[in-house]
């Protein structure tokens, strides 16, 4: 049995006077330590995915639709309490910010034992213990000192890495990492991927790791969904989907990079921008920025097929992946 | 005379540095240390020392992590800041201790392109009052007609739809807004751009649009750019030259195609393997290790030594030089000067 | 070509219609009924000349035989005069209708001359900074560290003193506008500074700076439109209290003369008659005066409300 099971997730919006789409029919799995990226740009519907997963949506935003089994148990129709004790127990997830996560007015030690002592029982010196184990396995320096101090006495950097090492505390099934490293500079970045995929793979904990950076997904994960308007478009392998992308705009977001192109010379760019959720093209939502569409593109959704490893939701693989070849071949 | 000139740089930073005063009223420089009452002035040295040239028709990309003054040069350059000693030089005249006034013919060939494009526009101007505005502030004789016509010779060049003139900002995507701020830039005809991280806000595939804009507008006006950025990918796309800045000050200066064929810095280098490679699984990334020191306590030596594998005793007291590699780029580090590096 | 230009002006009406703003505004019962009060006493105190039955200015038209005639609900009263007479004999219904008038008339100048100085003293103070600014800013503390009725009662007293109560009473509006607006600048000057401090930073100032604007034209044309949220929810509020302000001292003797009354010098006049049974005299225009002032704070508050993003709650 898989980990965690989305199905026909469809998440929407209550707006003044409507209600707007933002996850339509998501369906995904994800086994057991599996590593899972997803990639789109901005407004593709990335956090909301997240937080959808985590049962943290808020007003105006509501599971429309669909369940999310995690174990086989339908977190969708959670409670509250009954969320608790998933939440931050054996899933926990990771933000872009990490102010969001920690509390400025408490110490990195209280807020780590007060984590392991709601849901342990411990007493609070086996949860410094453990709190310092947690720490050192994030290369933490003389982790004992900083439990005692604040957050902000602590770089960006190494506190990335304090709430990688919260998330861990409890052992968690799956980590949800919400665009974790954006905020930091690359060679720190490189530093806290290495160490997040290090410690999924010691101990074999599932990671959903949501980014916009392809070269990242590229290196950290096992399988990709690639999303654009709150749909998934692309879903298989990482490897082939970098290497062989099939739907349009996967191939052109992985054009559109300064490496694909010699320097100085024209990026291949997409024309026109990501539809607001206000504005979703009926037919598929790519259309109005797509160099292959045909009439009905603009009137029939494309469901997800299977093709050449991965699943695509197109209309004109066949035809597109017909001209490719030949292109190539010619 | 003038042609001597124009032979020189067009940008010529000399040992320019710039110190910010954190503790500006005097009830904030006294302090209690061991039971001591004492008075201390703390600065933040975000720029040090640096020098700079940027020839015509160049792109010169400046690189480096957040906070090692990237930003701050940038508005050296722009006389948004003045530096508190060097000199900066543009087309061989002195602007850093210029007035408002004596600038403002200086202003038609110089401008700036933000990172932020939700911030540089002003949101209570439409389209066609941010884009008519300069032109009219520069040229006091230009007729209605004369304006309009500007105005829309620049909207056609960056593909800015003229339909977009009676609408506000908040009614457009970043990429756009980023559009009509650099059509906005291109009004005086500048020959020459500031970008401070123009794209780094931006979605890949809207990136891939401005930076063709960008490049297009270099090709059509003859423009000479100091392109700032921490994404390397764009620099290897755009720059003919970089500057890696760490700490405020110039590491590594080389010709783009000689720094990533051949970094020497090892803090370039560190960099350089750091950048997440879109087909190889696993780079040989190199792990830098130690603290990052702030700028405020500006280390004695070299202000890379707390993270540097090849830092000795002379690295701790001694700030090294720039020095010229056989190759042409400019290093600021005692081991590659002293050839102990191993590759 | 007038095709064109009413397109363009239907779709701005539209727009205002559809934005945000309009649409919390329709949404929001309370604002709605205060915003049609204050419009409703806007009006009929403009139209008071048209209006009104009587013209309270007009000696010949007074008669203190018609004194103290109660309401015409009650008891006594003389259907000439809805509302009653006052002390003089003026029928109360035009002399409310005139003096809400000039309470709104003295509220708004006041707000207006208060506006004028410190949003100029602000932008100078938050937009050039330094020791200028200092400077600025510890004269606006010194003014706020008195009370504004104090300073008014004392340089209103004064100068009762100097030109004698003729004079006086013949230029009090003006002296009123400007004492009331004088008084309250530093309310203006330290929001418009604390913006001006918070919009500096953004790069559009920046970009300004880069075209080579000067201070004056940044000042103006770009930092103030974008400070203008908070100048509109401070002057609600201003216009409230300046129209309590007027009442206050008119009240005390220091405002408006009987012969031209206010509310406040209504309110005033009245008083002395309300152990006499004469309540009408006082309460009346008591309860226009609340009514006025409240539905402008309740206006204030849904600006602020709407204005303030850090209320916002999604
Ligand atoms: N509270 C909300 N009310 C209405 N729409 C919302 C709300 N929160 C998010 N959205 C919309 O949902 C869509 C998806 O948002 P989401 O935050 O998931 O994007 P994302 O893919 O994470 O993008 P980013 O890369 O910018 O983080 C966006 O179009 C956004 O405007
Ligand atoms: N107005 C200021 N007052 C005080 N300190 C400042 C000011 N502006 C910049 N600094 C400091 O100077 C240093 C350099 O800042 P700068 O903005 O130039 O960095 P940057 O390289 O542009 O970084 P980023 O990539 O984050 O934009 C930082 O430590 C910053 O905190
Ligand atoms: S379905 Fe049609 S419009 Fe959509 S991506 Fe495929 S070809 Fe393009
Ligand atoms: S000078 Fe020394 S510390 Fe600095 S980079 Fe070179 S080797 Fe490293
Ligand atoms: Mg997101
Ligand atoms: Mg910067």
């Amino acid at each position: 049995m898989s980990l965690l099971s989305v199905r026909d997730l469809t998440v929407k919006f209550a707006m003044r006077d409507n209600t707007v789409t933002a996850l339509d029919n998501i369906s995904f799995d994800l086994a057991k330590g599996e590593r899972l990226g997803i990639v789109g740009e901005s407004g593709a519907g990335k956090s909301i995915t997240g937080f959808a997963l985590m049962n943290l949506l808020s007003r105006p935003g509501f599971i429309d639709n669909g369940k999310i089994l995690f174990e086989g148990e339908d977190i969708a129709n959670m409670s509250d309490a009954q969320m608790r004790g998933i939440r931050g127990n054996r899933m926990a997830m990771i933000f872009q910010d990490p102010m969001v996560t920690l509390n400025p007015v408490l110490t990195i030690g209280q807020q780590m034992v007060e984590t392991l002592m709601a849901h342990r029982k411990l007493s609070k010196a086996e949860a410094e213990q453990i709190a310092v184990v947690k720490l050192r396995e994030v290369y933490i320096p003389s982790p004992e000192e900083r439990l005692a101090q604040y957050p902000h006495e602590l770089s960006g950097g190494m506190r990335q890495r304090i709430i990688i090492a919260m998330a861990l505390l409890l052992d968690p099934e799956l980590i949800i990492a919400d665009e974790p490293t954006t905020a930091l500079d690359v060679t720190i970045q490189a530093d806290i991927m290495e160490l997040l995929l290090e410690l999924c793979q010691s101990n074999k904990v599932g990671l959903i790791l949501i980014t916009h950076d392809l070269g990242v997904v590229s290196q950290m994960t096992e399988r990709t969904l690639v999303m654009y308007a709150g749909k998934i478009i692309e879903a298989g392998r990482t490897r082939e989907i970098i290497n062989d992308p099939q739907h349009p705009y996967t191939q052109g977001l992985i054009n559109a990079l300064p490496q694909q192109t010699k320097p100085g010379m024209r990026l291949k760019q997409i024309p026109g921008n990501m539809p607001s959720l206000t504005a979703i093209p009926a037919g598929c939502p790519f259309s109005p920025r797509c160099e292959y569409v045909r009439d009905h593109c603009r009137t029939t959704r494309p469901e997800p097929v299977q093709y050449a490893h991965v699943e695509v939701a197109c209309h004109e693989v066949n035809r597109l992946h017909r001209e490719n070849s030949e292109e190539q071949s010619a | 005379m003038k042609d001597a000139m124009s032979d020189g740089p067009l940008l010529e930073l000399k040992q320019v540095e710039k110190r910010f005063d954190l503790d500006q009223g005097f009830l904030e420089t006294i302090k209690m240390r061991n039971g001591k009452v004492i008075r201390e002035k703390r600065s933040v040295h975000a720029v040090n020392n640096v020098s700079l040239k940027v020839d015509r028709g160049e792109a010169l990309c400046v690189v480096g992590e957040s906070g090692c003054g990237k930003s701050t040069v940038a508005r050296l350059i722009a006389g948004l800041l003045k530096p508190n000693a060097g000199e900066i030089h543009y087309d061989g005249t002195r602007i850093d201790n210029q007035s408002r006034r004596s600038m403002i013919p200086l202003r038609k060939k110089m401008q700036m392109i933000f990172q932020n494009p939700y911030a540089s526009l002003n949101s209570r101007m439409n389209i066609q009052q941010a884009l008519e505005e300069p032109v009219r502030y520069h040229n006091p004789g230009f007729s209605r007609g004369e304006v309009r016509d500007k105005v829309a010779e620049v909207m056609r060049s960056v593909g800015v739809d003229p339909s977009w003139s009676a609408r506000y900002p908040h009614e457009f995507s970043g990429g756009q807004r980023q559009r009509i701020a650099i059509a906005r830039a291109l009004t005086v005809d500048p020959e020459f751009i500031i970008a401070d991280e123009p794209i780094s806000a931006l979605d890949v595939s809207i990136q891939a649009q401005v930076l063709n804009l960008m490049l297009e507008a270099k090709d059509q006006r003859g423009l000479t750019y100091l392109f700032i950025t921490h994404d390397l990918s764009v620099v290897q796309h755009f720059g003919t030259r970089v500057a890696v800045l760490y700490l405020g000050s110039v590491c590594e200066l080389a010709d783009t195609a000689t720094l990533f064929e051949n970094p020497k810095h090892p803090y370039t280098r560190a960099l350089l393997s750091a950048v997440p490679q879109l087909k190889d699984d696993r780079p040989n990334h190199i792990r830098l290790r130690g603290e990052i020191p702030t700028p405020i306590n500006l280390p004695q030596g070299c202000p890379f030594q707390s993270r540097c594998a090849y830092a000795n005793d002379r690295c701790l007291a001694e700030q090294p030089r720039p020095v010229q590699q056989p190759d042409g780029s400019m290093v600021a580090c005692h081991a590659v000067e002293e050839d102990r590096m191993v590759d | 070509m007038s095709m064109t230009t009413n397109a363009a002006e239907a779709s701005r009406w539209s727009r205002i219609w559809d934005s945000n703003m309009a649409y919390s505004f329709r949404r929001n019962p309370v604002a709605v009924v205060s915003l049609a009060i204050f419009a409703f006493i806007t009006v009929m105190s403009l139209l008071a000349p048209l209006i009104a039955p009587f013209d309270p200015y007009d000696p010949a038209q007074i008669d203190i035989m018609n004194s103290e005639y109660p309401p015409v609900w009650v008891d006594g009263s003389d259907p000439q005069f809805m509302f009653g007479t006052d002390d003089q004999g003026r029928d109360l219904w035009s002399t409310i209708l005139y003096g809400t008038r000039l309470s709104l008339l003295i509220g708004l100048c006041a707000v207006a001359l208060q506006a004028f100085l410190g949003i100029s003293i602000g932008l100078i103070a938050g937009y050039v900074g330094g020791r200028l600014d200092s400077l600025l800013m510890r004269m606006a503390d010194i003014q706020l560290s008195f009370s504004t009725l104090m300073v008014a009662i004392i340089f209103l007293a004064v100068t009762q003193a100097m030109f004698g109560s003729e004079t006086f009473n013949q230029y009090a509006v003006y002296f009123l506008i400007a004492v009331i607006g004088v008084a309250e600048w530093p309310q203006y000057a330290r929001t418009v500074r604390a913006t001006v401090l918070a919009e500096k930073k953004k790069e559009y100032v920046d970009s300004a700076r880069v075209l080579g604007f000067g201070p004056l034209r940044i000042m103006v044309r770009h930092i103030l439109p974008n400070s203008l949220s908070p100048i509109f929810v401070i002057s609600t509020v201003q216009v409230a209290n300046a129209i309590i302000s007027e009442a206050s001292l008119s009240f005390l003797g220091l405002g408006m003369p009987p012969s031209q009354p206010s509310l406040g010098s209504l309110i005033s006049s009245g008083f002395d008659y309300i152990f006499s049974g004469s309540w009408w005299i006082t309460a009346i225009p008591g309860v226009v005066l609340v009514v006025l002032v409240l539905v402008i704070n309740l206006l204030g508050d849904w600006m602020r409300d709407v204005l303030n993003p850090k209320l916002y709650k999604g």
